[in-house]
C-alpha cells in the first residue's frame, strides 16, 4: 500500500510555519528533515516560512499553531501541528502510512 | 448597597479611561463605555447577538470614533458577516476598503489537522498583530474564541496561551471585545471569564409567556460603577439599542408651566391653569365614561399650540379614533396632516412589556413629542406580571419625565365590585393627576357620566363630581348638584328649583 502510493506521487510539497528560531522551531524543522530523509527519500520539497518575517502569509493557510507543517501537495490539504516528535503520527499524518 | 461600596473608589473611577462603544444605552449602563486598552467578555447562548454587539462596537468606533478595528472571526466568514450586518444600515465592505477594518476569518478544520508534540499559539498572536498594525486598529473583536478548543486537543497549551493571548491584548493597549458561548453552570463553557475579569457582560435571550426579550446586564466591572440591573435591548434597522436607560437616576427637572387639558372647566378644577409640563396623568374609569375623549381633548389642545404629540393606541385603529372623535367635534386629522400628531396602534399582545418599553423609548427618541398619550394603559398591564408591569410604568414615567413630556395614560377599571378607585397595580402612586370618571345613576333611571380629580399634585384642584356630558362640541363638564338628596345629576337636577341648584366654581 504505501509502496503503490509513494511510487505514484512524484512528489511531497511541505511547508513549515515557524516563528523566529525558537527551540520548537529548530526541533520541529530537524525531526522533518529527518523523516524526509528516511520516508520520503528525494521527492520532496520543504519550504519553511518564517512568520515573524512574513506574517501576513499565516492567513493563507490559516495558521494558529506554531509550529505547523502543512501538506499542500498531494491534495487534499493536511495539517500537523507539534514539533513533529512523534514520527509514527507525522507519517499518519501525512498520509505517508496508511491508518489502521 | 451597590453605591456606598464603590463610593470610596471614586478618585480611582474618573481615571479608568473608557471607549464609548457608540451602541445606545450601553454607553450609559457602563458610564462611559467599555475599558480602554483591555479585553472584555461578551457571553451568552446562541442566538443572543453577542456577533451583533461586537461588529456593531466595531463599525460604530470605525465610523463614529475614528477607531479602526480587527474582527476576527472563528465562526462565520467575512461574508457572512457583512451580510449579517448589512440589515443593520452598516457597510463592512466599505470600511475595508477604507481601511477602517480588517476582517479576518479563521477557519480551523478539525479533520485536517493532526498533533505531535509541543506548540503554542503564535501564529494567531502574529497573524492578529499583523492585522492591528496594518490599519492602526484600536478595538479588536474575537468572534467566537472558544471555537479553537474544538481544534486543539492539548487544553493545557490552550488555557496558558490565552492567559498570554489576554495580557498580550493589553500590552497592545487595543479595546477588545471577547466572546464567549455560555455554559451550564457557568458564564462560559471553557470558563474564559477567569482570564478576562476586568468587564463581563451577559446576553440572554429568554421567551415568557411565548414572547421573547433580550436583555444585557453587566456581570462585572472592575474599577467602576455599572448598573446592575438587566436592560433589555433590541435588535433592529438601526443596530443595537439598550434600553431603557432612564432607570439609572431619578433627576428629572421639572417645569411650573401649566398646559391646557383642551376641555376650559377641567382646566378650572385644576387649580384653574391645567396640567403641568411634564407630568404624568392618569384617566381611570369604567367603560364608555369617555376616557378617549379627554385624551383626544388634550390632544387637540397640544397640535393647537403647535406642540407634537405622539398616541399609543392599543385598541382602536388610528382612522377609527379619528372618526369617532369627529363625531363630538375634535378633528385630529390637521394635526396629522401637519406632522404634528403621530399615532402608533399596536396591539398590546404583539411584544412583551419590556420590547414595548423598548419601542417607545425609540419612538419618543424619534419623534420627540411634548405630549403622549397611552390609551388605554391597561392593556399593558394584562401583559406581565405586577412587579414587571410597575417597573416598566416606573421607567416609561422617568422616560417622560426625563424629557418633558406631558403624558397620559387611560385605565379602564372594572365598576362592578364597587373598587373604582382601584388601579389594577397601584400605577396611581406614579401618577401626578388622577381623573376619575365614572357612571353615575339618577333616581330618574339615567345614567350619566361624572368625574372628578382624585389627586393633582402640586396644584389646588376642585373637589366636587362634575358631570361629563359627550356633545357635539366635545366634551362639556356641568355642574352636578350635591344637596340633601345627594348627587342630582341630568333631569333629576332640572326638577329643582332654581335657587337650589349650585353655585359652580
Amino acid at each position: 500500500m504505501e509502496n503503490s502510493e509513494s511510487k505514484t506521487i512524484k512528489s511531497w510539497d511541505l511547508r513549515l510555519y515557524v516563528a523566529g528560531q525558537t527551540p520548537k522551531s529548530i526541533v520541529a524543522l530537524a525531526n522533518l528533515r529527518k523523516i524526509c530523509d528516511e520516508h520520503l527519500h528525494d521527492e520532496y520539497h520543504i519550504e519553511v516560512i518564517d512568520l515573524v518575517r512574513n506574517p501576513q502569509l499565516a492567513r493563507r493557510d490559516q495558521i494558529l499553531a506554531i509550529p505547523t507543517l502543512v501538506r499542500s501537495l498531494p491534495s487534499p490539504i493536511k495539517k500537523i501541528i507539534g514539533d513533529l516528535s512523534n514520527t509514527e503520527k507525522v507519517l499518519l499524518g501525512l498520509d505517508v502510512r496508511p491508518r489502521s | 448597597m451597590h453605591a456606598k461600596l464603590k463610593a470610596p473608589k471614586r478618585n480611582h473611577e474618573q481615571t479608568l479611561p473608557k471607549t464609548p462603544t457608540g451602541i445606545r444605552g450601553l454607553d450609559e449602563i457602563t458610564f462611559g463605555g467599555l475599558p480602554r486598552g483591555r479585553p472584555t467578555l461578551v457571553c451568552g447562548g446562541a442566538g443572543c447577538g453577542k456577533t451583533m454587539l461586537s461588529t456593531e462596537f466595531l463599525a460604530r468606533g470605525a465610523l463614529q470614533y475614528n477607531e479602526p478595528g480587527v474582527f476576527m472571526a472563528f465562526e462565520e466568514t467575512a461574508e457572512e458577516l457583512a451580510k449579517n450586518v448589512a440589515s443593520l444600515g452598516f457597510d463592512l465592505d466599505d470600511l475595508v476598503k477604507r481601511e477602517k477594518l480588517v476582517i479576518d476569518y479563521v477557519h480551523l478544520e478539525r479533520s485536517e489537522i493532526e498533533e505531535t508534540g509541543e506548540y503554542d499559539l503564535e501564529g494567531l498572536f502574529l497573524r492578529l498583530g499583523y492585522a492591528i498594525d496594518s490599519i492602526g486598529a484600536k478595538r479588536v473583536v474575537l468572534d467566537t474564541l472558544e471555537a479553537i478548543f474544538s481544534s486543539f486537543n492539548n487544553v493545557l497549551i490552550l488555557r496558558a496561551e490565552l492567559r498570554r493571548l489576554f495580557r498580550w491584548l493589553k500590552d497592545k493597549g487595543v479595546t477588545a471585545i471577547v466572546t464567549a458561548e455560555r455554559g451550564d453552570g457557568s458564564l462560559t463553557r471553557h470558563g474564559l471569564e477567569e482570564y478576562i475579569s476586568d468587564c463581563v457582560i451577559l446576553l440572554d435571550h429568554r421567551v415568557i409567556n411565548q414572547l421573547s426579550t433580550r436583555r444585557m446586564r453587566i456581570v462585572k466591572y472592575r474599577g467602576s460603577v455599572h448598573g446592575t440591573n438587566e436592560y433589555p435591548f433590541l435588535i433592529d434597522s438601526e443596530g443595537i439599542s439598550v434600553l431603557p436607560i432612564t432607570s439609572v437616576r431619578l433627576h428629572h427637572d421639572v417645569s411650573d408651566q401649566r398646559i391646557s387639558s383642551g376641555v376650559a372647566r377641567l382646566d378650572t378644577m385644576l387649580g384653574g391653569k391645567g396640567y403641568y409640563r411634564g407630568s404624568s396623568v392618569l384617566v381611570s374609569g369604567t367603560a364608555g365614561t369617555g376616557k378617549s375623549s379627554l385624551c383626544a381633548h388634550f390632544v387637540d389642545a397640544a397640535c393647537r399650540r403647535r406642540e407634537r404629540s405622539l398616541y399609543v393606541a392599543s385598541e382602536e385603529s388610528p382612522h377609527q379614533i379619528m372618526r369617532n372623535m369627529r363625531s363630538i367635534g375634535i378633528d385630529l386629522r390637521p394635526g396629522v396632516k401637519k406632522g404634528l400628531l403621530s399615532f402608533h396602534a399596536i396591539r398590546p399582545s404583539f411584544y412583551s412589556l419590556e420590547m414595548h418599553l423598548a419601542v417607545l423609548h425609540k419612538l419618543i427618541n424619534a419623534f420627540k413629542p411634548q405630549v403622549v398619550v397611552i390609551d388605554p394603559i391597561t392593556n399593558f398591564i394584562n401583559e406581565g406580571n405586577q412587579i414587571e408591569v410597575k417597573a416598566m410604568l416606573t421607567r416609561l414615567i422617568d422616560l417622560l419625565k426625563l424629557n418633558q413630556i406631558t403624558a397620559m395614560f387611560t385605565s379602564l377599571t372594572s365598576g362592578a365590585n364597587g373598587t373604582l378607585e382601584q388601579t389594577n397595580i397601584g400605577i396611581s402612586s406614579l401618577m401626578d393627576t388622577w381623573l376619575l370618571v365614572r357612571d353615575i345613576e339618577n333616581i330618574n333611571g339615567e345614567r350619566h357620566r361624572g368625574l372628578c380629580v382624585l389627586k393633582s399634585r402640586g396644584m389646588a384642584h376642585s373637589n366636587q363630581i362634575r358631570e361629563l356630558s359627550l356633545t357635539s362640541n366635545g366634551v362639556e363638564l356641568l355642574d352636578a348638584y350635591l344637596g340633601s338628596g345627594g348627587f342630582l345629576t341630568g333631569t333629576a337636577q332640572q326638577m329643582l328649583p332654581d335657587r337650589a341648584k349650585p353655585a359652580s366654581y
